[in-house]
Formats: C-alpha cells, sequence, structure tokens
C-alpha cells in the first residue's frame, strides 16, 4: 500500500544543508502495523513529516520515492497532498495538548476535518463529531465537544486527536511517540485503543517511537532507523530474539524489562562483574506519618498523606508512581528543600523533618542528603562549566579551597566516568548522557551517604540510561550510600533498587521486597502498573 | 461559560485598586511640588494674600491624610480645580477638548491597525520576501521615528513644498464654521449636519496628525503581528491542521489568525499608552486643541491644577482603554481568568 | 590510567596552556564569548554598523565641544537662517549659531540623560524585581500592584506630570524617565527570576550550601542578564525619545542649551517658511541614535538568543 524507496530529506540551515534521513527503503502492506524504532536524531519523526509533506521550513525530500496506493507523494500536487491528509493517510502526535487549537471547541476542531472531507455537512457535523468522539470510547461526548483542550488531560486530549485523525477513516494511520509524557497506565490505555481502532476498521498504521518494548508490542514489523538510515527490519520476536546488527543488539539489551541483571543492560562484552553491596540492619533514614497539604484554590490538597517507611544503611529503596502520585513532594520532603505539615523524618535518629527547609542549606547534615534531578540539563546552571559545577558544593559546603578543589573534581569526574578534558565546557556543549555524569559528580561531591534519585534517566535515551543504570549500581558497591530512586518505571526500579515503595494519591499502596512486588504484587493499582508496562518478548539472557 | 462571565467582572473589580492607586499617585504628585504648593497653586501672580487664600482653599493647612478625604471628595463631584490661566474649571476646560484628542487618537489607531495588521500577516506567510523586507524596514524605522519630528517634516513637505495639505493649525481652516456639536467629532458631527465641505475640510486637517501618530504605532503592531503569526505557524496545532488536510485559508485565518491575535490584542495596551503620549506631541506641532495642547501650555505657565487634572484624566482613560482590551481578550481567549491571567 | 591521563593532557594542551586551572578557565570563556561576538557581528553586518554608529556617538560625546567648528551658543547677526553651506554644514539658526556644532555638542546632553535614566531604572528595578520574583507571595504580589499603578498612567504622560511636580530641571528629566521606566526592568527581572526560581540548577544550589542571596547573586542574575541586556538597549532608544520629547513641549532643558528636541522644537517654527534645516538635522541625529540602539538591541538579541529572531 505504502511504497518508500531511496527516501533522502534534508534541511537547510545556516551551516550549509544537513541529512536527517539518507536513503531509506519499507514498505507497509495494507493492514500491517508497523513500528519505526530509533533514539533521538535518527530521522524516524522527520521520515513521517515527509511522507505527509508537512516538514518545516528549509526542509525537502532530496531523492526517491514515496508511492501511496499508485500516488506519487513526492510529486503530488499540494491541492491532492490535502484530498490524502486525513482522508488517507491521518497523523497522531506527540504532546496532545499542544496539538490541539488552544482556542477552539475541540468538536469544533473536528467539525472542521469533516467538512474539509465532506464527511459531513453543516447539518449533520456536530452529530458527526459527536459518534467520532464516541468512537474513541470518550465517555459524555455531547458534553466533551464544547471542551477546549485546556479543560481536558492530557490521556483525554490524546483522545480527542486520535479522534480527529481518524475521523474521515484513513486506510493509514502514523502515530508519532503517541505516549510521551503519559503516564503509564494512560499510555496504556491510549495504545490499546489505537491498536484496537485500526484492526477493528482495517487499517495500517505506522508507530514511530524510541521504545523497542512498546514497538515490539504493537507492532507486525519493525524497522530500526539510526542516523537516518535503516540498519536492520524484521519481525519483533525475531529482532528482539536474533538481532543481526550491531546497534539493534545493544538498544535490545538496553530495553528494560522483566528479567535480567542490571549488568544485562550493557552490550556483551562491556559487562564486568557487579560488586555486591552491603545492606546494613541499622535504620538509616527512617519517615514516620510524613504528610504534606497545600492550601489549594478549592480547598486544601493532601499531596502526600502519612506515609512511613524505612531506608536502611546501604539499601536502595524505589519509590515508584504516575504523576501527581506525590513521589515529588516527598523526595523534595527528604531532602530538605520542601517543609513538611507533619511527620518527622529521622536521618541516623536525629529528626530532621522540624528543621525548616530555608535553614537546612546551613546545616551540618546537609551534605550527608544529596540529590541527582530528573532533568539533568535543567539542573546544571547554563553559565557555569562542568567543572564550576562540581566544584561549588566543595567551596560551599566542604570548605575546600585552591588545589584541594581542582584535585577533588578531577577525582569526582573520573569517578563518574565524566571526561577529564571536557571538564571546561558549558551544559550546552555536552550530550546528555554527560550531563547527567556532571549531576551525578555533583551530589558525590559532599561525600552523601543518602542520595534521592529523582528519574536520572527519564530524559535520556535507552542506550545512554543503560550506562548511567550501571553507574549508579557501581557507585553504590564503591561507595555504599544509599538510594531513594524515585520512577515511574517498576522494570527500571527493579534492576536498581532492593526494596519498593508504590505510591498513589499521596498514599502508599505497597511496599516490600523488589522480588515479591514484581512477582507477586498485593494491590491492584500495582497490578495495573505491572501490566502497563510494554512487555518486550523474552530472550535468552546471556 | 458562567466561568467566564465572573472572570469579566473580577476583571472590572481588579481596575478600582488601580484607580485608586492612579488617585493617589496623583495626589503625592499634587503634594510633592517643590517649594510651598499654595505659592504654586495660586499662580505667578500672587500676593501673600491670595497665597493664604489659596491655601485655605485647597485644604493645605490641614493634615495630609484630610486633604486626601478632601481631594477624593473634590474628585468625586468632578472637581479638578480652577486653571489658573483662563479662570474656569479644569474639568470643564478638558471636557471641551477631549473630542479633539479621542477624534484624532481613534483615527490614528484604526489607520494603523489597517495597514499594519495585514502587513505583518503578509510578512508572516512570506518570510524572506520583498514584502517581509518591507516589514521590517518600516518597524525599524517607525520605532525610530520622535513623533514631533515626522509631523514637523510632514508639514514641511506636504504643506510647505507640495501644498496639497492646509496650514497646520488645528482641527477646522478658519474659513468653515464648526459643525453644530453632537458628538464634539468634528467628522461625525458634519456628516450628521450633512455639510460634506466641513466634513471634508475637517478630514484634510486630520490627514497629517492623523498620519504622523500613525507612523508611530504602526511598527509596534506589524511587529507583533509578525512575530505572533510565526509562532503560531510553527506551533503543533497548525501541524496537526496540516496532517488532517485542513485547506490552507481555513489554516491560516481560522487557526493561526485567531490564536495570534491574542498577543497583538495584549500589545495595543501599550501602543495606547505611546499613542497617548505621542497625542501631546503631535498636538503641539499640529496646534491640535486637544487636551494635550491644553496640558502643554498649562505647563509653559505653570498651571499646576490643569496640569494634574491632564495627567488624571489620561490615566482614567488609559485605565478604561486597557479594560477594554481585556473585555477583547476574553471574548477571543476561552481560557482568560482561568489560570495566571 | 596513566594513559587517559596522558591522553587528556593532550587534548586539552592547546586550548589550556597554564597549568593552574582555574584562572583559563575564565579566560576562556571570556574569549569564546568574544569569538562568538565577532562571528555574529560578521555574519550581522547591520549590527555591526550599529555598534560603529553608537562608537561615533560616544565620540562625539566625550570630544564634541573640543572638535566643532564654531561655538555652539555664539551668535552671528550677519549670517542668520542660512542654508546649509560649505562653511556651515548644517546651515546655521535665526540667531546665527551654527546648526552642525550645536547637533554635535547636544550628543553629550541626550546620552547622559538617557544613560542615567536608563542606569537607575536598571538598577532599581532590577534590585525590586530579583527580591520580588524570588521571594515571591506578598513582597511580589505589592511590588506587582505598585508597577499596576505605574503603568496604568500613560508613560510619558506620567513623566509629564513627574517633572511638572518635581520642577523643571534636567535632573527632574532624568528622575521621570527612570521612573516610567523601572516597571520594564523590574517585570523582566521578576519573570526571569521567577522562571528559575524553582529551576533545577537553583535547587541543585541550595543543596549544594548556597545562601538564598548567594543563589540570587550568583547563579539566578546572571542567568537573567542577557535578556535585561537587550532591553537596556532598546531603553535607552526609548529614553532618547522621551527626553527630546520632554524638552519639545518646553520641560527641562532650556534654551539656549543646545539639545535635539529642544533645537526640533524651535526649528519647527520656521518649518512653515522653508527653512528646513534647522528641524531636520537634529530631528535626523535624534532618529539615527535611536536608530543605533534599537538595532543594538536587535543584534544584542540575536546574539543572545538566535531562535527568537522577528
Amino acid at each position: 500500500m505504502l511504497s518508500i524507496k531511496g527516501l533522502r530529506v534534508a534541511f537547510r540551515t545556516r551551516h550549509g544543508e544537513v541529512n536527517a534521513v539518507n536513503g531509506i527503503d519499507f514498505d507497509v502492506a495494507k493492514g500491517e502495523r508497523l513500528g519505526i524504532v530509533g533514539e533521538s536524531g535518527s530521522g524516524k519523526s522527520v521520515t513521517s513529516y515527509a511522507l505527509m509533506r508537512i516538514l518545516d521550513a528549509g526542509g525537502r525530500i532530496k531523492a526517491g520515492d514515496a508511492i501511496y496506493s499508485g500516488i506519487d507523494l513526492r510529486n503530488a500536487s499540494e491541492r491532492d497532498m490535502r484530498d490524502i491528509r486525513g482522508r488517507e493517510i491521518s497523523m497522531i502526535f506527540q504532546n496532545p495538548r499542544a496539538a490541539l487549537n488552544p482556542i477552539r471547541k475541540v468538536g469544533h476542531q473536528i467539525e472542521d476535518v469533516l467538512r474539509r472531507h465532506s464527511r459531513a455537512t453543516r447539518h449533520n457535523a456536530k452529530t458527526k463529531a459527536i459518534e467520532a468522539l464516541e468512537a474513541v470510547k470518550i465517555r459524555d461526548a455531547a458534553t466533551r465537544y464544547e471542551a477546549y483542550p485546556f479543560e481536558l488531560s492530557g490521556g483525554m486530549c490524546q483522545r480527542i486527536v486520535i479522534a480527529l485523525a481518524l475521523a474521515c477513516d484513513p486506510k493509514l494511520i502514523i502515530a508519532d511517540e503517541p505516549t510521551t509524557g503519559l503516564d503509564i497506565t494512560t499510555q496504556k490505555a491510549v495504545m490499546d485503543l489505537v491498536d484496537d481502532l485500526v484492526r477493528a476498521r482495517g487499517m495500517s498504521s505506522i508507530l514511530i517511537t524510541h521504545d523497542l518494548g512498546l514497538a515490539s508490542q504493537y507492532c507486525d514489523r519493525i524497522v530500526v532507523m539510526k542516523d537516518g538510515l535503516i540498519v536492520e527490519a524484521g519481525d519483533p520476536v525475531e529482532l528482539f530474539t536474533n538481532p543481526q546488527h550491531a546497534y539493534t543488539r545493544k538498544l535490545v539489551h538496553a530495553t528494560p524489562r522483566r528479567i535480567g541483571t542490571i549488568r544485562s543492560l550493557l552490550p556483551e562484552g562491556e559487562r564486568s562483574d557487579l560488586e555486591p553491596h552491603i545492606i546494613s540492619e541499622k535504620p538509616l533514614i527512617d519517615v514516620i506519618n510524613l504528610s504534606k497539604t497545600y492550601q489549594g484554590k478549592s480547598g486544601p490538597v493532601h499531596a502526600v498523606k502519612k506515609i512511613s517507611f524505612t531506608i536502611h544503611e546501604g539499601e536502595s529503596v524505589g519509590l515508584v508512581g504516575e504523576s501527581g502520585c506525590g513521589k515529588s513532594t516527598t523526595s523534595s520532603m527528604l531532602v530538605r528543600l520542601l517543609d513538611s505539615t507533619s511527620g518527622s523524618i529521622f536521618y541516623r535518629g536525629e529528626d530532621i523533618a522540624t528543621l525548616p527547609a530555608a535553614d537546612f542549606a546551613k546545616h551540618p547534615l546537609r551534605p550527608k542528603i544529596q540529590m541527582v534531578f530528573q532533568d539533568a540539563t535543567d539542573s546544571l546552571n547554563p553559565r557555569f562549566t562542568a567543572r564550576q559545577a562540581i566544584a561549588d558544593p566543595l567551596y560551599r559546603l566542604m570548605g575546600m579551597r585552591g588545589d584541594d578543589v581542582i584535585e577533588r573534581t578531577k577525582e569526582l569526574a573520573e569517578m563518574t566516568g565524566f571526561p577529564a578534558h571536557l571538564l571546561d565546557r558549558f551544559p550546552h556543549q555536552l550530550s546528555g548522557g554527560q550531563k547527567a555524569r556532571v549531576g551525578i559528580a555533583r551530589a558525590l561531591a559532599s561525600e552523601p551517604d543518602f542520595l534521592i534519585l529523582d528519574e536520572p534517566t527519564a530524559a535520556l535515551d535507552v542506550s545512554i540510561q543503560a550506562l548511567v543504570l550501571n553507574l549508579l549500581a557501581d557507585l553504590r558497591s564503591r561507595l555504599g550510600i544509599s538510594y531513594l530512586f524515585v520512577s515511574h518505571d517498576l522494570n527500571v526500579v527493579r534492576l536498581l533498587c532492593d526494596h519498593v515503595i508504590v505510591m498513589q494519591n499521596g498514599s502508599i499502596v505497597e511496599s516490600g521486597p523488589v522480588a515479591t512486588v514484581m512477582e507477586n504484587p498485593k494491590h491492584p493499582y500495582t497490578c495495573e502498573l505491572l501490566s502497563a508496562a510494554p512487555q518486550a518478548p523474552e530472550r535468552d539472557i546471556a | 461559560m458562567a466561568a467566564r462571565g465572573t472572570s469579566v467582572l473580577t476583571r472590572i473589580a481588579q481596575a478600582i485598586p488601580v484607580l485608586f492607586g492612579v488617585i493617589v499617585i496623583s495626589f503625592v504628585l499634587t503634594r510633592a511640588l517643590p517649594g510651598d504648593p499654595a505659592v504654586q497653586f495660586a499662580g505667578i501672580m500672587a500676593t501673600p494674600e491670595t497665597i493664604e487664600e489659596t491655601r485655605v482653599k485647597l485644604g493645605l493647612d490641614k493634615p495630609m491624610p484630610e486633604q486626601f478625604v478632601i481631594y477624593l471628595g473634590q474628585l468625586f463631584q468632578g472637581d479638578l480645580g480652577q486653571s489658573v490661566s483662563t479662570g474656569r474649571p479644569v474639568v470643564t476646560e478638558l471636557a471641551s477638548r477631549l473630542p479633539a484628542s479621542l477624534e484624532l487618537t481613534l483615527s490614528a489607531l484604526i489607520l494603523s491597525c489597517v495597514v499594519a495588521v495585514p502587513l505583518g500577516v503578509l510578512a508572516a506567510t512570506r518570510p524572506g520576501s520583498w514584502i517581509d523586507q518591507i516589514c521590517r524596514l518600516l518597524v525599524t524605522m517607525g520605532v525610530s521615528l520622535p513623533t514631533f519630528f515626522t509631523g514637523v517634516m510632514l508639514i514641511y513637505i506636504f504643506y510647505y513644498l507640495l501644498g496639497i495639505s492646509p496650514s497646520p493649525l488645528g482641527r477646522l481652516d478658519f474659513v468653515y464654521l464648526d459643525p453644530p456639536h453632537v458628538t464634539g467629532f468634528f467628522l461625525i458631527d458634519a456628516a450628521v449636519d450633512g455639510d460634506w465641505e466641513t466634513w471634508f475640510g475637517a478630514l484634510k486637517q486630520l490627514v497629517l496628525p492623523a498620519v504622523t501618530l500613525a507612523l508611530f504605532t504602526l511598527a509596534p503592531i506589524a511587529r507583533m503581528t509578525r512575530a505572533a503569526m510565526l509562532s503560531a505557524l510553527s506551533s503543533d496545532y497548525i501541524r496537526t491542521a496540516r496532517a488532517a488536510g485542513l485547506g490552507s485559508g481555513r489554516i491560516l485565518y481560522g487557526y493561526a489568525f485567531r490564536n495570534a491575535l491574542l498577543p497583538v490584542v495584549t500589545t495595543l495596551g501599550m501602543v495606547f499608552s505611546f499613542v497617548l503620549g505621542a497625542n501631546v506631541l503631535v498636538e503641539k506641532v499640529f496646534a491640535w486643541p486637544g487636551i494635550g495642547s491644553y496640558a502643554v501650555e498649562a505647563l509653559i505657565v505653570s498651571d499646576y491644577a490643569a496640569v494634574q487634572g491632564f495627567v488624571l484624566s489620561m490615566a482614567f482613560l488609559f485605565v478604561f482603554l486597557n479594560l477594554l482590551i481585556d473585555l477583547a481578550y476574553s471574548l477571543i481567549d476561552p481560557r482568560f481568568g482561568t489560570s495566571g491571567k | 590510567m596513566n594513559k587517559i591521563l596522558s591522553s587528556v593532557a593532550k587534548t586539552s594542551a592547546p586550548e589550556a596552556p597554564s597549568p593552574t586551572i582555574a584562572i583559563p578557565t575564565k579566560s576562556k570563556a571570556k574569549s569564546g564569548a568574544l569569538g562568538h561576538l565577532i562571528y555574529v557581528l560578521r555574519e550581522n553586518p547591520v549590527t555591526a554598523l550599529a555598534f560603529i554608529m553608537f562608537g561615533v556617538m560616544v565620540i562625539a560625546a566625550v570630544f564634541g565641544p573640543y572638535i566643532v567648528p564654531y561655538d555652539p551658543l555664539a551668535t552671528d547677526s550677519d549670517s542668520v537662517l542660512q542654508p546649509p553651506s560649505f562653511s556651515h554644514w548644517f546651515g546655521t539658526d535665526n540667531l546665527g549659531r551654527d546648526v552642525f556644532s550645536r547637533v554635535v555638542v547636544a550628543t553629550r546632553l541626550d546620552l547622559v540623560i538617557s544613560v542615567a535614566a536608563v542606569a537607575l531604572s536598571f538598577m532599581i528595578g532590577s534590585f525590586l524585581g530579583a527580591i520580588a520574583g524570588y521571594r515571591g507571595g506578598w513582597t511580589d504580589i505589592t511590588l506587582n500592584r505598585v508597577l499596576d499603578t505605574i503603568m496604568a498612567f500613560p508613560l510619558f504622560v506620567l513623566a509629564m506630570g513627574v517633572v511638572a511636580a518635581l520642577g523643571n530641571s534636567i535632573a527632574n528629566i532624568i528622575y521621570a524617565t527612570a521612573i516610567i521606566n523601572i516597571p520594564f526592568y523590574a517585570r523582566l527581572v521578576r519573570a526571569e527570576v521567577n522562571i528559575r526560581r524553582n529551576a533545577g540548577f537553583t535547587l541543585a544550589a541550595k543543596l549544594s550550601g548556597n545562601s538564598d542571596a548567594r543563589i540570587l547573586a550568583f547563579h539566578i542574575f546572571p542567568n537573567a542578564l542577557p535578556p535585561m541586556m537587550v532591553q537596556v538597549s532598546l531603553n535607552l532608544g526609548w529614553a532618547i525619545l522621551n527626553a527630546a520629547g520632554l524638552s519639545f513641549i518646553g520641560l527641562g532643558v532650556r534654551p539656549p542649551t543646545p539639545e535635539w528636541g529642544i533645537m526640533v522644537a524651535e526649528g519647527a517654527n520656521f518649518i512653515v517658511s522653508g527653512e528646513w534645516w534647522l528641524a531636520l538635522f537634529p530631528g535626523l541625529s535624534l532618529m539615527v541614535a535611536v536608530l543605533t540602539f534599537n538595532l543594538m538591541g536587535d543584534g544584542l538579541r540575536d546574539i543572545v538568543d538566535p531562535r527568537r529572531r522577528t
């Protein structure tokens, strides 16, 4: 149905022409579900924009053919393309809230599409639009029709985007990272919905994603892209069990799953033995009945409700939950950036919850409790070099001066695997993985014995995530620190943690040793989280 | 919908503390006069007796809070004091001159919007084209032109060199009689009266000052329209609309332009501020009998009551215009009043 | 280990020849920024031209009185209202004074007024804005109320009122211009500080043991500076226009002091009889000065953030 041959896409930039796609071939058969998988910058999204001919200004198809049902998409007139878009080929975008016109009722936006493609007249447009909303299982569609995007949740917005894309019964649907930014359970609901509709209507689909696990679950065939080229294509199970290309192998290994150790994320041959970390019986952190209540506009908001847990010396605890469950609030209180409403936090028997967060910067325990932030880019001062970022706590907390600082900075860089010759670079001159290492080095500078890791790998590509997770595991064995690892992904938590706490709506719904919780979850919410995580086909762990 | 109604009412209520603040500043400015305010208010020709008389009359011998209450009371009665130079109440003077200023300001604003918005849209839809270049040039030159200088040069070209515009003195050449007072806007009054000769005469007088003011306000509006249009066109929802096959007219006007209007409407607030200020200068250049030139004359003869009355009434006018802008905004943006706005 | 270290030394050698590390960091950053500046100026000839014109203006302001051919205040009843000629490039005015000399000498006064006003409002505005943006809460609300009230006046009109109240002098023109500019800086800094108040790097700085004052001064404020510099440049142009406008209506500067605004005002009386040079040259200088600042501002915006080009 769709056939791509030798497709090349280039962008004009200030530094001359840059090739984003360097000659790729693939076909999509009728009813087939194709997955295009690649890390950021692999050219996967650009490919889909090129097919729809909606490339940004400066982008153009340089060479190759794209034939859809006998129509040459590359040379079709803009008028013909407009008829094809929405009626023959449709697209679902990432970041659904931004993908909808913010000041137009969602129902009217669907009507616009229906009427453009003559699927509705002025008189029946509203009925048809409501039908389209019902098709994506939106309850109370007649009310939602009147809503503006800002009044709807992210998941609901994505349903609207899907309704918009499917309103005119296209034959091919392209989903470009449709679940990025959505919670894991919402992600599953959205993916299941799209999949059901695609199957029920006999459409073809192209799923563009960075998540190999997700693609393997929802696609019949996968192509793997890197640097604008297809490195491997094939059946998902085949791809997972017997990857041919080195890059695919690396990607397959790096994808977290239900089995395997943290070392198996790394390519074979790079897996050294992991030193075991020693967990003592002595509690390091004891949280008792910790609560946080905000004054909201419509009454108090209980972000965290009387939670209690213990972290032993040397232990790693995972804190899992979806956005808004209170896990970030909890970690902010533990690291003393936020005052609690009630409850205690004992650090080696001393209650630190009673000390105001504003004064904690000068407290002798400040060096001992540190944090690695979620977004490495955001957590580094754009005007500080890597060296200055790492040295800041040395000056402020350790009282070091002069050569000691230089020595120690170098040592920390080496410890976290940050190349010493890059120390004088600014954050924008560093890659994502390097920035993450600077963030870790800075947190370790004051020799903490409790480190909070707030989704430290959420913004990273999986292959980088694999490296950073392993670095964290090594550091733990070497330095004997305790971790509180905050994450939404149980599969990642499993790899690094001994103990796991699951939070929902500000309360702890389940906690226990990682293996027990993963294999034998008690609470329905834990089960839901586990089943929502994309399941990659199992393979032998070498 | 009900929420929006509430937020509109909230917005109107918010204007009250601002107005109060304006009155406070105006009061402070009045009392902050260097030297003895009574001396200033009594005028240049004052004798010690008249100064003392003025002091008692203005209540300047009373404590500050009491003075403020008296000041408030006077304001509520519409009393802005007496003009020293003309001897008439400041309010009457301002009221009789306000229509002239409004006629000039509004014609200039309409003129500049009619030119600037389409120009900005065209420039944004054809980046790099000749129209884009013209837009950039106009924008850069426009913000750099001192209004009073533009006015003077336009007079030189169109009055002295070409001789196609009338002498730059006021709203109507002395050969015509003022049209019967209905709104105070000469163009409207003359049209109501059916006196097209006077209408044309008033228009000829209005063109140069209006163009001068419009040239000044053109730049910020065109600049903002272009920028807002560019950012709207590169947004995600436009991509969605394109991917759904919507026509280019629908995308450009139904989707991009309506969204781009929001920042443009917001900019209008700033433009009003500029235009009301520039109005003073243009009125002086063209001897336009509005409140601006009244204030300038009052400044020269140190007629402080008149100046303060002018400042206060301009502030009230501006607060009112800003209110209108926000209400217009609330019509376009359904999010009005729901978040930070 | 040794191998790694030696390779490190090799790669870093050309960049940092000095063995002490802390100092080259700074100088290198500077030369990097300077290199970037030169690159940008080469790419944008218009911005380069603006910087050159700014240089010319500064020279005229500093050396103006020493290089002009005539005394700007000397009247000459023999050559009154002469059109531009070889001996009087910009002609003479109604008192026979040389317009060129007056225009050049006026540069200093106009620049001083605008620079002083902008510097004042920059300092006061950014101090208030930074505190309000960082502390939030009541401080923030109070400041916003005050700024709202100032902004509720048409700004030029407020400046008129302030000068009228404080007295008709050049110093008061500066104060008035500063007052009406404060809201711009305070709002800008407040916004810039506010978005960074809970940024990761601010929290990280707290964890690193920095006090609030230190975080504000060394971590947040430097990041807010680039947009501020753009604002300063654009504001200078506006401040000049404003000051000239005030003197045009007879406030502040008094004749016979040479100043562009008042010269245009004086020239305007002769425009209807065709003596165009009296108003044209001071008006043009004013325009060129404002244009220079605006182009510099646009150029700086490009340097600071190439994406925000308009």
